[in-house]
């Protein structure tokens, strides 16, 4: 398309310089999707803007203009929350990347909301401390799209998520003002907690272009290991056993068998291939302890039915397997086509009954299912290897989701642990809410955005 | 159907007749992204491996034409294949990528004129013609070894040299003094009975600048028991081709070099190029429709290796003695990676177990070893800003190391890093060498003192 001919795009390229604003068709088609399979729509223009100032500008253009307004990081997100609409803007902020300031006195940390996720556990560990949250995605995923998102990590069970670590947030609100949110203080109850309002609302809300997080003392001390069985359930009952003797280890990530063999395809670090379910365990903390929960962990393991159960040999051996664990997901992709990836969680006692309904379900439907996940929070993966093409696998894609749905509900699950609603869930968020708080939910939206400038479309319509 | 330069626009759409499935592979989950330099200096979506493969489907879709700014985006994109090694996926982005410059060059969008001379000049000519090739090394020696450069760089007459060109004049590499079939036999036999029969490539760019390096290669091989084939007058092995959109010339030169070996007859067909190699793999794919030639590249694909995955897989007999040194110190080296040699071919610990046998260096890991140095074919000559920037990244890093001497094993690099250090006088870091060379040297040591040792 051409930008002269749109005269909200010419402002734009007034405001921001023409490098900043891309508008060809080489450039929009790169960013028509996330990380969401099968989702795909062309914007209108994105724009990079460079510092907060910037955005807010940005924000009441579109505003004047009335053009709605996507917000994205690296666009990895799994739900489908940076997907442009047409005639839209994309706000796309990886060019916010620095980090402002590390604060050991306070255990903080303040960045801009561009910044890549490792680096800021990076810039942490210079201090002797760490940033918890580590979403599979952590190498290229974006700070603020991880706020946005509220994303969990291998690491949720023991640290929690990206919510637990934010203490405060730059906000720019659909009508252009900047608001700042939160503080260093540990303890703070002036007024509604606001800054959680915008923590998970998927750019729906506000474009959070800054934030100050809060970080921990690095371990002394990690063990890894890993329990290999011949069933998904008697894994799923080792969870359920580790949880119910009031160990808090701080990862239990579980590969099923095509995860795995897709996994060590990718890596070749020696990944069994030829057992059912594999759990990635780790316990992190004073020496001691560590040393302590490791061997209940792995005696709980073999009560449970593990084949064999293994411990890394050093630090480097358990960062191989942990990383490895982060590209299950991208590994899936190698045995079909279309990768789609769910996201159910069930309270944690109904581990091993949804692990046999999803694999019942497959083979009801005569699909491929590849399951993994962070076990230890109940946050399963079931991820449909199928093929777009193919209109009546999708067909049975969908009826397979639905029940898979269903079930999550009647156990008191939720349909999504980390990803977000986005595009790809919106469907089943009424059916998880109640009428009193789905209406709550718009109102919200409707008090800070009346206009629907900012994602509209995205949760709800 | 053709596609080489000079008969453009006509045939199908490439992009279309790739299999489908390589597209699709692609789920963008943006796990290449940090590992792309391009994408990295740009953070610009179109810039990054998930980006280029979303227009490549878009073009295979019918949903966007290919254009001139799709052809300068696969010309920026270094072919480095850092994608391909991060994608958990498995997406085979080199097939993506050459059938992409395939399909800018087979449509005709790029801008006429002198880049068709120049394409037609290297690609078609010199490339396509050894013996030419050699010719014109021979005339550069001249001119570079009479005085002669020195004059006409004096008289600042490269600066008349039109556009880019001018600029590249100090960077043309000096051509060796003897050509490898000068230095090699064409049949070297070891003191004892041999253990292995080897064909040697000489390449073509190696062949021109670092027959020595060739040279080196062959003594290794001897010192490891292999008896050494290195048929006369090689042809350039067709990377360069397949990399820059001509693949009928590159099918053409693997058909040309196929008919140089008896592949039965031998063990390993060694390659000491990185480049090279990766491409070299690939033969049994590149013909795999040609019913004459297809089954004897399959054969060649399974007996190629590079030089150091071939000494590991032998078992390299460690030298006794060191490569020269002024005092007892031992050598600081640090080894960078060529991209071919480790995205391409996988092929990492080998170099570092080679340089390990060697006694008196001290190998030091140069941080992001594998992270391209720019020089990528011809990219420093089509992209000379990019190219400049990411040497100068390489440049910081060898000097982070506090090694003297750096490692590498692919001419391309070699030329490279050598240009980089040669305008840093002042760098710690003062020689571009190859594993195979400090490996031969030691060799040499351990004859010129196990002679006096026995004595
Ligand atoms: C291989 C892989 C593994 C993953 N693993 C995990 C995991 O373990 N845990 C997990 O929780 N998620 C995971 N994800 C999902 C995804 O990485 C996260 O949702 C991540 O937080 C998205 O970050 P992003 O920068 O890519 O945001 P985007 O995808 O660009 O955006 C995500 C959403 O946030 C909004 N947004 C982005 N930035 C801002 C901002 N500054 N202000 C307001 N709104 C904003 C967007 O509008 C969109 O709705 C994974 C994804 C992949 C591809
Ligand atoms: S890592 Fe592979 S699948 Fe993921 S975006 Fe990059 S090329 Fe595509
Ligand atoms: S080949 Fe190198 S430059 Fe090209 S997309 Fe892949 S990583 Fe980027």
């Amino acid at each position: 398309m051409n930008s002269d001919a749109t005269p909200w795009i010419a402002a734009l390229v007034n405001l921001l310089g023409g490098d900043a604003v891309l508008s060809s068709d080489e450039d929009l088609v790169p960013y028509s999707f996330d990380g969401t399979a099968a989702l795909k729509q062309r914007p209108a223009c994105v724009v990079f803007p460079r510092s907060t100032e910037d955005v807010a500008a940005c924000v009441k253009l579109a505003r004047e203009h009335g053009v709605p307004v996507v917000t994205r990081g690296s666009g990895t997100g799994l739900s489908g929350g940076s997907v442009p609409l047409t005639e839209c803007l994309v706000l796309c902020l990886v060019k916010l990347d620095r980090i402002l300031e590390v604060d050991p006195r306070n255990l903080t940390l303040r960045a801009q909301c561009g910044v890549i996720t490792k680096e800021i556990d990076d810039a942490a560990s210079g201090h002797g401390l760490f940033y918890p949250p580590d979403p599979g995605s952590m190498k290229i995923s974006t700070i603020g799209g991880n706020v946005a998102e509220n994303s969990g990590g291998l690491r949720g069970l023991k640290y929690g998520v990206t919510r637990d670590y934010v203490m405060g947030m730059t906000v720019v609100l659909p009508d252009g003002e900047i608001a700042w949110l939160g503080n260093k203080c540990v303890k703070d109850v002036a007024g509604y907690s606001l800054k959680d309002l915008f923590i998970g609302s998927e750019g729906t809300l506000g474009i959070i272009t800054e934030v100050l997080l809060k970080l921990l003392p690095k371990p002394a001390a990690r063990r890894t290991m890993l329990a290999m069985y011949d069933s998904m359930e008697a894994a799923a009952e080792t969870v359920s056993a580790i949880i119910a003797a009031r160990i808090i280890p701080c990862t239990l990530e579980f590969l099923d068998r095509m995860t795995l063999g897709c996994v060590e395809d990718y890596a070749k670090i020696g990944l069994p291939t030829d057992v059912e379910a594999l759990l990635l365990m780790e316990t992190d903390g004073h020496p001691a302890a560590v040393e302590d929960e490791a061997n209940r962990m792995m005696d709980i393991a073999r009560q449970n039915g593990a084949r064999e159960v293994k411990m890394a040999a050093d630090e480097a051996e358990g960062a191989r397997l942990a990383a490895a664990r982060r590209n299950a997901f991208s590994a899936l992709a190698r045995v079909k086509p279309t990768t789609i990836l769910e996201d159910v969680t069930v309270p944690r006692s109904e581990l091993a009954a949804m692990v046999k309904f999803i694999n019942e379900t497959a083979a009801k439907h005569r699909l491929l299912i590849g399951t993994f996940g962070h076990m230890g929070d109940g946050n399963l993966h079931p991820t449909f290897l199928t093929n777009e093409k193919d209109e009546e696998e999708m067909h049975r894609v969908e009826l397979a989701l639905g029940e898979i749905v269903d079930k999550t509900i009647a156990m008191g699950g939720t349909i999504t642990g980390e990803h977000g609603v986005g595009l790809a869930k919106k469907g089943f968020l009424k059916q998880q809410f109640g009428k009193a708080s789905y209406d709550l939910l718009k109102l919200v939206k409707k008090a800070l955005d009346p206009a629907g400038l900012l994602n509209p479309g995205k949760i709800f319509d | 159907m053709s596609i080489e330069p000079g008969k453009k626009g006509v045939g199908a759409m490439l992009l279309k007749q790739l299999d489908y499935s390589v597209l699709q592979q692609c789920m963008h989950c943006g796990m290449c992204l940090p590992t792309c330099p391009t994408y990295v200096e740009t953070k610009r979506e179109r810039n990054s491996p998930r980006g280029r493969i979303a227009l490549m489907r878009a073009m295979a879709d019918g949903e966007v034409p290919v254009t001139r700014s799709f052809a300068d985006e696969m010309y920026y994109c270094l072919g480095c294949l850092a994608c391909q090694t991060a994608c958990p996926a498995g997406v085979n982005y080199v097939e993506l990528f050459e059938t992409s410059r395939a399909e800018v060059e087979r449509s005709g969008v790029q801008p006429r004129g002198q880049r068709d001379f120049w394409r037609w000049l290297t690609l078609e000519v010199l490339f396509m013609h050894p013996r030419l090739l050699r010719a014109v090394g021979l005339m550069l020696r001249v001119y570079q070894q009479t005085g002669l450069q020195t004059m006409v760089r004096r008289l600042g007459l490269p600066k008349l040299i039109p556009g880019k060109l001018g600029s590249l004049e100090p960077q043309t590499p000096t051509v060796a003094a003897a050509f490898s079939d000068d230095l090699i036999d064409a049949v070297e036999s070891p003191a004892e009975r041999p253990r292995y029969r080897v064909a040697l490539l000489t390449g073509c760019v190696q062949d021109l600048v670092f027959s020595q390096i060739n040279r080196d290669t062959a003594d290794v091989l001897l010192a490891n028991g292999c008896e050494v084939i290195t048929p006369r007058n090689q042809y350039c092995c067709g990377s360069l081709h397949g990399h820059n959109g001509a693949p009928e010339l590159a099918r053409d030169l693997a058909r040309r070099q196929l008919d140089m070996f008896d592949v039965d007859s031998l063990d390993a067909i060694i390659t000491n190029a990185g480049g090279c190699g990766s491409h070299l793999k690939h033969y049994g794919h590149l013909l795999h429709h040609d019913p004459v030639y297809g089954p004897k590249a399959a054969e060649w694909d399974r007996k190629v290796r590079d030089i150091h995955e071939w000494l590991v897989e032998i078992g390299i007999r460690k030298p006794v003695s060191a490569p020269a040194t002024v005092d007892s110190t031992p050598v600081e080296v640090t080894y960078h990676e060529s991209c071919h040699l480790c995205h391409g071919q996988k092929i990492t610990s080998q170099p570092r177990v080679v340089l390990g046998a060697i006694p008196g260096l001290k190998v030091k890991e140069l941080p992001e070893s594998n992270w391209c140095c720019g020089s990528a074919g011809i990219y420093n000559i089509t992209q000379p800003e990019q190219s400049a920037k990411l040497l100068e990244r390489k440049l910081k890093n060898l000097e982070a190391t506090g090694a003297g001497v750096v490692a590498t094993s692919n001419p391309g690099c070699h030329m490279q890093l050598a240009f980089g250090l040669r305008s840093k006088p002042e760098a710690k870091c003062h020689e571009v060498t190859q594993p195979v060379s400090l490996l031969a040297e030691a060799y040499r040591r351990e004859r010129e003192e196990g002679g006096r040792q026995e004595e």
